[in-house]
């Protein structure tokens, strides 16, 4: 079966995020980026999918600007097939991310698609759910184990009380959760061969999506510092500190 | 102003962000309606009514809602939000999982994980792990929106008496299956809302170790939460993880025991009042956002916090 990837160029989450000056967001410019965590472990599980032969292709599609074409080739690198890039320099967000995602799956029709829960830079944990809605597809989100069984697909999901499994028909929706799969590095060879994969590039207009953003952002600030705090030389100082300091217990 | 709240529970009783979303619905300003989708929840259906500030109570009870499978509450509130001007949940794993399901419904955009109101279309949230706080406007006609439920001050659960009505739409999708879960049981308060929480990271070795945390976090009346690293080498489940991807705590007290403080932790517990670190590296990010730090090793530490706390307590 055919196994779709969504993966997002994100700001690496190693790096010190910084707010701008003028607070119109976050300072991107020579900022070390690279694969949402997340789209990482969607992308070693369809690998892992296509090792047990259960995937006969991976196509891996990202959303962004022209760079978004290192990620498109680090999946590529990692095990994928062939990448599909929806270039535009406009700001995506989850709804048209979505559309145009379901725009991709009416011409691929994966029977598997699988994004990672959320990418770190907006935290929104939106668009596979919103493309699972929008192609009338169920879905398991945050996933920690995924078991392809005949037409049917059961998904083990990390829940607040604990974890939950569902089963669902096939075509779906899966995202990622952190304890999946432990994502591989790519090798050197496997970078060179990357390189020849085909890669198609096509525009949101191309897919005939509208990808105006409904939401807007007024400002960006930083958060408020936490005051620096004391040291307490021994545990009966903390809880004095804590009993009639703090007041907390 | 209309405002549906998608109440969060277990089809038994009502989880307290329930109450937590109704304030942020009262921030906004309106009607405020709730929506109680299970299987057998009149009960939840009753708790919502005594709620403070709640309008009517709308009860959906149905199989199809029993496990509250996202692809039929998609439906469900999609049908019944589209009179409303905003449709609000808790950001916990149901709301996550089906309110943009909703939103693609509905055609518009969701609003994730917001700490605060700032009028009926502008919201404030948190980006890049907590690291900054954006303000947005919604242009859309109907504002789905998920709540932070630790960032707003519940409303009393007693005392209300909002009219109890029954619907009878049923929404199965038929795209989905419950097969079964595994949830943890656990005599310690709820960690999401907990007054106090004792955590515990890699520096803890292994499970067993975390018998003292829970020890002490007894004495005191706390949950017990993890950093990532500790649910990940297998030494508690993931329920207690904490942080960006986990939950989010911001309980009066938030004791964090052998945890390096790494940002995407930090994201879940520094809106906490007061933090406690104990780590024995002095340079750990932990202490940057620690009211006190004590460096020790914790294996000298936790049994003499136990034996403090035993005196005081
Ligand atoms: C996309 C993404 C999402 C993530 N989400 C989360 C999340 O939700 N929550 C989360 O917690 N992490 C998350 N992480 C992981 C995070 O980056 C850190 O790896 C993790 O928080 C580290 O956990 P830790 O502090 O327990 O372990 P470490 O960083 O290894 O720290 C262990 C600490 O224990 C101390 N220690 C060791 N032995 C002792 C002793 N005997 N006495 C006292 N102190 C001792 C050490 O000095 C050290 O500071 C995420 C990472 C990514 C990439």
């Amino acid at each position: 079966m055919k196994v779709l990837v969504a993966v997002k160029r994100v700001i690496d989450y190693n790096v010190k995020v910084r707010v701008k000056p003028d607070n119109t967001g976050v300072d991107l410019a020579n900022v070390k980026m690279a694969m949402n965590p997340f789209c990482e472990i969607a992308v070693e599980e369809a690998v892992r999918l296509k090792e047990k032969g259960v995937a006969s292709e991976i196509v891996v599609v990202s959303i962004g600007p022209k760079a978004a074409q290192e990620q498109i080739r680090t999946a590529l690198a990692l095990g994928a097939d062939r990448g599909i890039h929806v270039e535009t320099d406009e700001e995506v967000q989850s709804l048209e991310a979505a559309k145009l995602l379901k725009a991709v799956v009416e011409k691929e029709e994966p029977k598997l698609v699988i994004l990672g829960k959320q990418s770190i830079d907006s935290d929104n944990n939106q668009t596979g759910q919103m493309l699972a809605a929008l192609t009338g597809m169920g879905q398991g989100t945050f996933a920690s184990e995924v078991v392809v069984e005949g037409d049917k697909v059961n998904v083990t999901r990390e829940v607040d009380g604990g974890l939950m499994t569902v089963s669902l028909n096939l075509p779906a929706v899966v995202t990622t959760d952190l304890r999946l799969n432990e994502p591989r590095y790519a090798s050197l060879p496997n970078i060179m061969k990357a390189k020849k994969k085909p890669l198609d590039n096509m525009s949101p207009a191309d897919l005939g999506v509208d990808i105006a953003p409904r939401l807007s952002t007024l400002k960006v600030e930083a958060p408020a510092a936490r005051q620096a705090g004391v040291k307490v030389a021994d545990v009966a100082e903390l809880v004095d500190k804590l009993k009639n300091e703090a007041k907390v217990i | 102003m209309s405002i549906l709240v998608i109440a969060e529970h277990d089809n038994s009783s009502l989880k307290q962000a329930t109450l937590n979303v109704v304030a942020a619905a009262k921030a906004i300003g309106g009607d405020i309606d709730v929506l109680v989708a299970g299987e057998n929840c009149g009960a939840v259906a009753e708790a919502a009514a005594k709620a403070e500030g709640v309008n009517k109570v709308l009860v959906a009870d149905n199989a199809a809602y029993g496990h509250f499978l996202g692809e039929n509450l998609g439906e469900l509130v999609a049908e019944v939000g589209k009179g409303y001007s905003h449709i609000l949940a808790a950001a916990g794993t149901v709301g996550k999982d089906f309110m943009p399901r909703v939103a693609a419904l509905l055609d518009v955009a969701q609003v994730s994980d917001i700490m605060r109101v700032e009028s009926e279309d502008t919201f404030v949230r948190p980006i890049y792990a907590g690291n900054a706080i954006a303000t947005v406007k919604s242009s859309d006609s109907i504002k789905v929106v998920t709540v932070r439920p630790t960032a707003f001050d519940p409303v009393a659960g007693e005392g209300g008496s909002a009219a109890v009505e029954q619907l009878d739409v049923v929404k199965d999708a038929g795209l989905s299956q419950f097969v079964n879960e595994e949830l943890a049981k656990s005599d310690r308060p709820d960690l999401a809302s907990a007054g106090i929480v004792v955590s515990g990271g890699r520096g803890m070795q292994n499970g067993d170790n975390f018998k003292m945390l829970e020890q002490v976090a007894d004495l005191m009346g706390a949950a017990v939460g993890a950093s990532r690293a500790a649910v990940d080498a297998g030494f508690v489940p993931n329920d207690m993880q904490v942080g960006q991807t986990g939950k989010i705590v911001a309980p009066q007290l938030y004791i964090a025991v052998g945890i390096s403080g790494a940002i995407q932790h930090l994201a879940g517990m520094s809106d906490s009042k007061v933090i406690v670190a104990i780590n024995k590296d002095e340079e750990a990010p932990i202490f940057q956002v620690a009211d006190y730090g004590l460096v020790a090793d914790l294996f000298e530490a936790v049994p003499q916090l136990e034996e403090e706390l035993k005196k005081v307590l």
